[in-house]
């Protein structure tokens, strides 16, 4: 039985105030060759709260987030168009340094990717791609990215063991120190946990709600338990739109739309 | 539309069939808690009483299987607000339940007082009125019609009103001949339960509101106080 009301919205979108707005995305489209990947996307990413993408497998949102630091480019035959304003300056355009927009706009991904060497080195390393740090300047910003992405206890005492030693949980972790280490301003998760147990999930989403108090965060996760548990808003996408977008307590008790509604009660996708 | 997991719909479905099954037993329990005053009906009465073990298990069953349904489907959206609404709807079909029972108590006192029918007839009559507003409240329910649900919401106050009534009724009988005190105070008590039903018929009508629209409503009720002085 479906309790829509037929006058249900076809898309929701609710408005951010502007001076809030840390990357706002406006009518991007997005091509792999001839594959229209994104149609018209606008979507507002909050300063120093959490953004979930949610949406059935192909909609769109690894995507969208893969734009944010044009990790796509890294592709021949990919195209976006549009506009992404981050602190006033368009992410897409031509004069964009590359590298120091994936310092300000770090990633982690599905599975851990830690680098063949020590857990220090592990984050250690982006630092010393961006600055060069006295040694004990280096020691500090390694304690204190650990520490921040929750794993300094469980590492204090190995150091200088490899990285690839740990558990998956610890290495997404140390993925996550690995990227906060160069001071970003944004973080983006592609599902983050989609190869953890249980437990190690809990402590990467304590993690990231501890991080949303510095750092503006968009997470895709297919996890709608989690997109609920961890974010302050929710974008849920269908076919490369934005089908609605509002405060997570919204989406999740009284969401707009028939499709999002239908999504997150399990009804399709 | 259906939930890929149809075991999902079944247990909603089977919250939904309880709940219109207790519906039917409270309606039942009060109207005939009112019939058994009206006709001076003890074995109805006793039956009233007797009836009310069922209503108090099938609430605690509906509670057992929404906290079940939470626990291994995590309901969100509009299912999240179905299964808590039924649970609250259940609780406030017990609390009828309950006050049906205890009308019914009244009335073995009062079957065996000698009160007038007059008395007994303007009771008989908020009681049909009682009733036939938890019927509508639950046909809204069962049919999943908002407008019907506000409708009652909106009435809630000719209730009171009939309350109003037949307390002053009351008070001038007992003034009248004080015999009739332990009578009447039961009928006051009796009409203040029905009061209170008529109270729960409403606050299921909230709930149907919230459940269905995702909102609550919120204007000022037209409301009739019998506390105020007249």
């Amino acid at each position: 039985m479906t309790m829509l009301a037929p006058d249900a919205a076809d898309i929701s979108l609710a408005p951010i105030d502007k001076a809030d707005v840390k990357i706002d995305v406006e009518d991007l489209n997005f091509y792999y060759g001839k594959t229209h990947a994104l149609n018209g996307v606008s979507i507002p990413f909050k300063q120093n709260a959490v953004t979930a993408l949610i949406g059935p497998s192909g909609c769109g949102k690894s995507t969208l987030l893969r734009t944010l630091n044009r990790m796509y480019a890294l592709y021949p035959g990919h195209k976006a168009t549009g506009r992404i304003m981050f602190d006033g300056e368009d992410i897409l355009g031509p004069s964009v340094n590359l590298a120091m927009l994936r310092a300000r706009i770090g990633m982690v991904f599905q599975k851990p990717t830690p680098f063949p060497m020590s857990i220090h080195d592990n984050v250690a390393f982006g630092v010393r791609l961006y600055e060069n740090l006295p040694r004990t300047e280096m020691s500090d910003r390694v304690e204190e990215s650990l520490r921040r992405a929750a794993l300094w206890d469980e590492v204090k005492d190995k150091l200088h063991a490899s990285g690839l030693g740990l558990s998956g949980g610890q290495q997404q972790r140390l993925c996550v120190a690995r990227c906060i280490a160069v001071k970003p301003e944004v973080l983006l998760l592609d599902e983050p946990t989609s190869a953890l147990d249980p437990i190690s999930s809990a402590k990467l989403e304590e993690t990231v709600t501890r991080l949303a108090a510095d750092y503006t965060i968009v997470i895709v996760t297919h996890n709608l338990g989690q997109a609920a548990r961890l974010s302050n808003y929710t974008g849920f996408m269908y076919l490369g739109e934005l089908v609605e977008f509002g405060e997570t307590g919204g989406m999740f008790t009284k969401p707009v739309t028939g499709r999002a509604s239908d999504y997150i009660t399990g009804r399709f996708g | 539309m259906e939930h890929t997991v149809r075991a999902y719909d079944a247990e909603l479905d089977a919250i939904t069939a309880e709940l219109a099954r207790m519906g039917g037993l409270a309606e039942a329990e009060v109207a005939d808690s009112i019939r058994a005053i009206a006709r001076r009906d003890m074995a109805l009465a006793e039956s009233v009483i007797g009836r009310d073990a069922h209503l108090d298990s099938l609430e605690l069953e509906i509670e057992r299987k929404v906290i079940r349904l939470i626990a291994l489907r995590q309901p969100v959206a509009d299912d999240l607000r179905r299964a808590v609404a039924a649970m609250k709807i259940s609780a406030n079909l017990e609390r009828c339940g309950d006050l049906a029972k205890n009308i019914a108590k009244r009335a073995l006192v009062i079957a065996q007082g000698d009160l007038a029918t007059s008395l007994t007839s303007s009771i008989e009559r908020m009681g049909e009125l009682v009733t036939t507003r938890l019927k509508d409240v639950l046909d809204a329910v069962a049919a999943r019609d908002v407008e019907r649900a506000v409708d009652v919401w909106l009435h809630d106050h000719e209730v009171d009103e009939h309350y109003d009534a037949i307390f002053r009724e009351l008070l001038t009988y007992m003034m009248g001949d004080p015999r009739m005190i332990a009578s009447c105070a039961h009928l006051l008590f009796a009409a203040k339960n029905l009061e209170r039903i008529g109270d729960h018929a409403t606050n299921i009508a909230e709930i149907l509101h919230y459940e269905i629209t995702g909102v609550e409503l919120i204007e000022q009720r037209p409301k009739s106080d019998s506390l105020e002085p007249s």
